[in-house]
């Protein structure tokens, strides 16, 4: 019978042995995104910067360059018009934005330049406040996210486990963040639903590792921390790529036919999925080697339960 | 051996068909939707960049009101100071930090106490500071606070009969944060007519007119002209068409608008310009204006909209039945709308625009469309890769996610969650991620059917090994969700009810349906022996 198997049975890769290369490589890209993201920022859209939005479509072919002038000419910031699906239909960005009174007026201001025949199909106003308030709003909900987890995980598991999940995970949101300023995608609203897909993607990943890890513990008593760790990564290597695929497969899905603005929103999922992935094997795990894990802190917990009970049964 | 317990056969297929029975109302037509018994008409609300439709975030100015308040203890104030001969060199209302404050200098040092006192006594919630002899008076934070809570329920509420005075169907009037208040309206027509209807206060006030001082009128329109003052009169312009007037007239009011019952569009008689009739509760309103047309009768009485005198027509006869006639410079569209606004009340205070959006109902039916389609095709590229990784085991997978996508609608439907464009993603997504438990458990069962124990058993023992891990994970995630949900707003909330939906769904349908299926084909089959 036909069985389709990604990772062949019984590798014995020494990833730990790998992870001081991984580490550095890692190391180096979280460095770089970060310096990006300090040197070139994030490109903000109007979500957090302000700003107005216009998605019309006109009646005839407009004269680019000549709409630019004009709506250039209102004093509403930097504008940007593209043409997307067709000729006449155009996304125009003004840059800036005011609270009150002002709004109108630059909504009706735009709409004038743009005649009586054009037809909206969204408008979107932004003030500068909002913007702020969802940038810390966000900041404040992941950080106490992260916190949470940590705690969680240092309680079901140990503190290492805890430490080490959080840096696979910090690794990870740095990559998307540095993708973003990178390759410069536009950051909105929705952005930050990617991050946090990823971030919990990512987090599942190394919970389940490390819960190999500490079955490893509990069965081999004897065992080197590294051979542990080594043994638990292969044995879960085949689950870990497997729905790593299924996942990516239904975001590739989302990114050939969910249109324009899923596919945005696709992308970084992917990055993210992968990223991911990675640092739960090449990151979280062979950081626990550094952590000084106390085996018989672990191996003493509730040895009857699982593990104990299903190392007597087939040993 | 797996064991299911009878108990649990029938409540995995009771929840399985229920939850498809309540997902199914988001799948049909409209006619066949039509046809459902009532308590199925329910479809999981779409967020409006996927129906069409306009959002509006307002902001309560409560600093103006803050100012407003100060303004009037300052005047009560001053009387009092000049009634008990208090000496001050300056007294007035001043912008501090991004609020304001009362500010009064004092000549003589002695009397700060009796006038700390008065302040007290004029507003209790005042904090009072003294530095020498200047005073210096603020509103209690702790009493904005609660001023706000409720200004900000009271401007709901107005906003809400103001929008269903226009007709506009269901729409979502919320608070967010300590001053701000969404209003979310479905369907075509942009928020013009909206944003017309919320951007006035709508304050009627009606103001004697002081008779020894004449109106004035102003050269430049923009700009306003120099004003003689007086104790107690203000002036305020009134628009006749080509110029603008600046009428003085008494800072107290009269009466207001609060007192008005009903309003409705008529045409004045005299002018056959369009006007507002307006009807005074009988116990207050009413008896007022008889007394006030009594007292001021052939005397030019002045009607302030916003600060803006509308007329000041002179009282021709005594007003005893609670009728008046609000007469201005109006078109029919400003007269309905002036209506409008007086039946539905006044705002307490003014509201700000500060974000807007709204998405045309073409766009948002093309979103749909193309995260239906995403949908099925990572439905469909997940099942398949499922089936070749796990032959008839993936077959059960595939089953069991079936059912997992219909609980989820199910649920958003119960609850009542609103699904956003990264909504349907996040649907997408989770289908990706669902199958992780079946995976978790199918190597699992590999891996001990490797090791050489008996297949019927090796399937027992893979799906009580595997239960620690899946539990360890998807109670991860749900500690970060129920964080996020607490401490996240708007999009972030909505991402975090899908999360944790997905992780408890995931959960229960793969410890109860795969398990039920696996267990009814086991019992069938295991003997023989198989693998995975």
């Amino acid at each position: 019978m036909f069985r389709l198997h990604l990772i062949p049975y019984g590798t014995k890769f020494d990833i730990v042995g790998m992870s001081r290369y991984m580490i550095s490589l890692a190391v180096a890209v979280v460095v770089t995104c970060f310096a990006f993201m300090t040197f070139k920022g994030l490109n903000y859209s109007i979500d957090f910067k302000g700003g107005y939005i216009f998605e019309v479509t006109l009646p005839g072919e407009p004269a680019i360059q000549e709409l630019r002038d004009e709506l250039g000419s209102l004093g509403l910031g930097e504008v940007s018009i593209q043409q997307f699906g067709g000729k006449n239909n155009l996304m125009i960005r003004l840059g800036r934005a005011e609270d009150g009174k002002e709004q109108e007026m630059a909504i009706q201001k735009v709409r004038n330049a743009l005649g009586t025949d054009a037809v909206y199909k969204k408008v979107e106003t932004v003030g500068p406040k909002v913007g702020s308030e969802l940038v810390s709003n966000a900041i404040k909900a992941v950080t106490f996210a992260l916190l949470a987890m940590l705690c969680y995980i240092a309680i079901r598991f140990e503190w290492q486990f805890g430490i080490c999940a959080v840096a696979a995970l910090l690794h990870d949101c740095a990559i998307i963040f540095g993708m973003f300023s990178i390759f410069p995608l536009e950051f909105s609203e929705t952005s930050i639903t990617a991050v946090l897909l990823t971030a919990s993607y990512s987090i599942n990943d190394t919970v389940v590792i490390f819960d190999r890890i500490r079955e490893t513990l509990r069965r081999h008593k004897t065992m080197n921390i590294k051979d542990v760790i080594n043994l638990s990564l292969n044995e879960t290597l085949s689950r870990t790529t497997l729905t790593a695929t299924t996942t990516l497969l239904a975001v590739l899905a989302l990114y050939l036919f969910g249109g324009k603005v899923i596919a945005a929103f696709a992308l970084p999922i992917m990055v993210g999925i992968i990223v991911g992935t990675f640092s739960s094997i090449f990151v979280a795990s062979p950081l626990l080697t550094c952590l000084n894990l106390r085996r018989d802190k672990i191996g003493g917990d509730d040895n009857r339960k699982d593990g104990g009970r299903s190392a007597a049964n087939i040993g | 051996m797996l064991v299911v317990s009878r108990f649990k056969y029938a409540y995995t297929i009771a929840v399985c068909m229920l939850g498809t029975l309540f997902a199914i109302p988001s799948f049909v037509s409209q006619e066949t939707f039509d046809k459902l018994p009532g308590f199925l008409q329910h479809t999981v609300s779409l967020g409006l960049e996927l129906r069409g439709g306009s959002h509006i975030q307002l902001e309560v100015d409560l600093r103006s009101v803050e100012k407003e308040r100060q303004e009037s203890i300052v005047d009560e104030t001053r009387k009092l100071l000049r009634k008990q001969n208090i000496k001050y060199s300056k007294i007035s209302v001043q912008s501090r930090g991004d609020g304001s404050a009362i500010f009064i200098n004092l000549k003589n040092q002695d009397d700060v106490p009796s006038v700390q006192k008065m302040l007290l006594k004029i507003e209790k919630q005042l904090e009072v500071s003294v530095s020498g002899a200047q005073i210096t008076a603020v509103i209690s934070e702790a009493f904005m606070d609660e001023f706000a809570k409720r200004v900000v329920s009271e401007s709901i509420e107005v906003i809400r009969h103001r929008i269903d005075e226009t007709g506009t169907t269901e729409p979502t009037i919320l608070r967010q944060g300590r001053d701000r208040i969404v209003v979310q309206r479905p369907g075509a027509g942009d928020s013009a007519e909206v944003k017309k209807v919320l951007g006035k206060t709508a304050m009627l006030t009606f103001h004697a007119v002081d008779e020894d001082m004449e109106s004035i009128e102003a050269v430049n329109p923009e700009q306003k002209p120099n004003l003689p003052a007086k104790p107690g009169v203000v002036y305020l312009p009134e628009d006749r068409g080509n110029k603008t007037m600046y009428v003085p007239v008494k800072k107290q009011h009269s009466l207001t608008g609060k007192s008005v019952v009903d309003a409705q569009v008529t045409i004045d008689n005299r002018t056959g310009m369009p006007a507002v009739s307006i009807k005074f509760d009988s116990i207050d309103g009413a008896r007022k204006m008889a007394e006030l047309s009594t007292k001021y009768l052939g005397k030019q009485f002045a009607m302030v909209l916003d600060g803006k005198v509308l007329s000041a027509p002179v009282f021709q006869s005594v007003l005893n039945d609670g009728n008046a006639q609000i007469t201005g410079n109006f078109t029919m569209e400003e007269a309905t709308q002036l209506a409008l606004l007086l039946r539905a009340g006044s705002l307490p205070a003014p509201l700000n625009v500060v974000e807007e959006r709204s998405v045309g109902p073409s766009l948002g039916a093309d979103s749909i469309v193309s995260g239906k389609n995403a949908t099925i095709c990572a439905f469909i590229f997940v099942a398949l890769f499922m089936l070749a990784s796990y032959g008839k085991f993936g077959g059960f997978a595939v089953v069991s996610l079936t059912a997992n996508i219909m609980l989820l609608f199910a649920c958003l439907t119960l609850l009542g969650a609103t699904l956003t464009l990264p909504g349907i993603a996040g649907i997408a997504l989770s289908i990706g991620m669902a199958v992780d438990a079946n995976v978790l458990i199918y190597e699992r069962i590999r891996e001990e059917i490797r090791s050489g124990i008996r297949a019927i058993i090796a399937v027992a023992q893979g799906y009580r090994m595997a239960m620690t891990t899946i539990v360890d994970s998807n109670l991860t995630t749900m500690v970060g969700a129920i964080v996020l949900y607490e401490f996240g707003s708007g999009p972030i909330r909505g991402f975090a009810v899908t999360l944790a939906l997905g992780a408890l769904i995931s959960m229960f349908t793969t410890f109860s349906l795969t398990k039920l299926l696996i267990h009814v084909w086991t019992r069938r089959n295991g003997n023989k022996g198989f693998t995975i």
